[in-house]
């Protein structure tokens, strides 16, 4: 065969390499990718506009399952931006114990990634190996929260439980166990040849591009880029922590893994600080059902990097409008970057480097035709006209809640 | 029932070959699902494999409500698969369409596109809870091996 023209190899939605629905149409000649394009949308599940038929505290167990990864993200940033707009300022301890739910959930997460990323280069024995040892995390999680995932932990004005004295004891023996675990990681990251190699130079992404493609999180710490919403804007109890931001200088999936390793370590320290300061008082204070006018933008330094939340409210007990912007949806695009002119086989990791949640970021696809005379196309107006009787006709009236319309 | 079926049914028993698709959830019943693969749970002590094509499988394990893009896609996967074949549904989502019941894009539950032998409710379904469903619905074969 002396074919020499471009072959176009489709990807999804439904592939053992995918954990989610997604789509990918790769242009291949030879082994090398040319070109990419991505479909996204199976996910998407309209939470956004959910949000503003539903009251706050409804809405807060809505955007929890946007993603079931970094749910407390979620929710926690969706709170904030609420409790900001109503002037409401929590008690130390609902902060302190939010921080400890979130960087247990840092830990569970960086070792689901781990084991995936094993997975992904074919080295399954990671995976089991780190998902026994996440199994120690869950079971803290589910002990402190009642869930082993969605913990459902926040309420606007606070957290939902307390963390009692018996429980500390415990929660540190776990982190003790998950800290042995880790550095035995740390020392597989760095000695085995086989993972050493396989990730080095592969899905490269310089200081500079990442910088231009608005990379966050570990994907933009791997490329040497100092940010980290913990630090650079403390949210929560992180203004009382002692803790490194950890970046890495290679650009490439080996040092994404070696980013990850070691904020694991961080994550432990910062959980010892929180339960040894652990102010006494309550955990909640009353927040008013209907929140005052106003609009809030809420950060929030997730797993996986930066989460953006923006609500606005109206005076109601429902949003005006809650807009999310996932960490994948900012790394995602510079995952086009590192594909290109990279071989197929790096597919798979490249993709799962950046942690993608594809649940986190599905929009919602929308075609515009050229031909402006085309029946198809539909305008803003109508959309909103058609919406507000779709709701209607279910009971929900949003002329009544809201005069602006 | 003959002897090359009940030797059949006997490997499908002992041996449920299960292909997990996400149609639409959050990723939590997902990661339950491996959970329950990986050593601390072990669903493979029960001889149940996680395929990557559904013409291996036996088992859909299915999580999520049915989001409008993913039904077409659901359907054919479910065609694909070769007779007798199950579909569980993982979750409170892909029961009934959970707490995104009502959402523009999404249809209420898996049983809405393809018929549905099994339910796992939670929110995630818990590791054990999907250990109890699987292991129920093998114990099912057992007496009559269904035609769905």
């Amino acid at each position: 065969m002396h074919n020499t023209g471009d072959v176009k190899v489709p990807i999804g939605p439904q592939h053992p390499a995918l954990k989610e629905p997604e789509s990918f149409l790769l242009t291949l000649r030879g082994e090398k990718i040319t070109a990419a394009s991505v479909k996204i949308g199976y996910n998407h599940r309209g939470i956004e506009k959910a949000c503003e038929g539903r009251t706050y505290i409804q809405d807060l167990y809505l955007i929890e399952r946007i993603c079931g990864i970094c749910s407390h993200s979620h929710s926690t940033a969706f709170a904030q931006a609420v409790e900001e707009i109503a002037g409401i300022e929590i008690p130390a301890r609902a902060k302190y114990i939010r921080t400890i739910v979130a960087e247990l959930e840092r830990v569970h997460s960086h070792l689901l990634w781990l084991g995936v990323a094993g997975h992904e280069i074919g080295f399954d024995t990671l995976l089991m190996y780190t998902w026994r040892d996440r199994e120690v995390v869950m079971d803290i999680l589910a002990q402190l929260t009642g869930n082993r995932v969605n913990y459902g932990m926040n309420t606007i004005g606070g957290v939902r439980r307390d963390i009692k004295a018996e429980q500390i004891p415990q929660v540190l023996k776990g982190v003790d166990t998950l800290e042995e675990r880790t550095k035995y990681y740390i020392k597989i990251a760095g000695e085995e040849p086989t993972l050493i190699n396989r990730l080095s130079k592969v899905g490269m992404l310089s200081y500079e591009d990442a910088i231009r493609m608005g990379a966050v999180g570990p994907t933009a710490r791997a490329s040497g880029v100092q940010r980290d919403v913990r630090k650079d804007d403390p949210y929560a109890a992180y203004a009382d922590i002692d803790f490194k931001v950890i970046t890495h200088n290679t650009c490439d999936v080996y040092g994404r893994t070696i980013v990850r390793v070691l904020e694991l370590m961080e994550s432990f320290q910062i959980i010892r600080q929180l339960l040894a300061k652990l102010p006494e008082g309550p955990i909640s204070v009353r927040a008013p059902r209907k929140i005052p006018v106003g609009e809030a933008v809420s950060r929030y330094e997730a797993p996986r990097g930066e989460d953006l939340h923006y609500v606005r409210a109206n005076g109601t007990d429902k949003p005006d409008r809650v807009k999310v912007r996932a960490p994948t949806l900012a790394n995602v695009q510079a995952v086009a970057l590192m594909l290109e002119d990279r071989y197929l086989a790096d597919m798979p990791i490249v993709v799962a480097a950046i942690d993608p949640c594809f649940s986190c970021t599905d929009r919602l696809v929308s075609i515009n035709y050229v031909d402006h005379n085309s029946k198809n196309t539909f305008e803003w107006e109508k959309i909103h006209r058609d919406s507000i009787e779709w709701y209607k006709k279910r009971g929900i009236d949003f002329a009544k809640l809201n005069k602006t319309f | 029932m003959g002897v090359i079926t009940k030797i059949v049914n006997w490997g499908r028993r002992k041996s449920p070959w299960v292909l997990h698709f996400n149609t639409g959830a959050c990723n939590a019943c997902d990661i339950e699902i491996i959970a329950g693969l990986t050593p601390t749970y072990d669903l493979e002590r029960f001889g149940v494999l996680l395929k990557g094509t559904p013409r291996h499988a036996d088992v859909l394990l299915c999580s999520g409500p049915v989001t409008r893009q993913i039904e077409s896609r659901l359907k054919m996967i479910y065609e694909q698969m070769p007779e007798p074949k199950f579909v569980v549904a993982v979750g409170t989502c892909a029961c009934t369409g959970g707490v995104f019941k009502g959402c523009y894009n999404v249809k209420a539950g898996i049983n809405t596109v393809i018929p549905v032998s099994a339910y796992i409710p939670g929110c995630p379904a818990s590791p054990k809870a999907l250990i109890d469903g699987v292991t129920k619905l093998l114990n099912s074969l057992e007496e009559s091996p269904k035609k769905k």
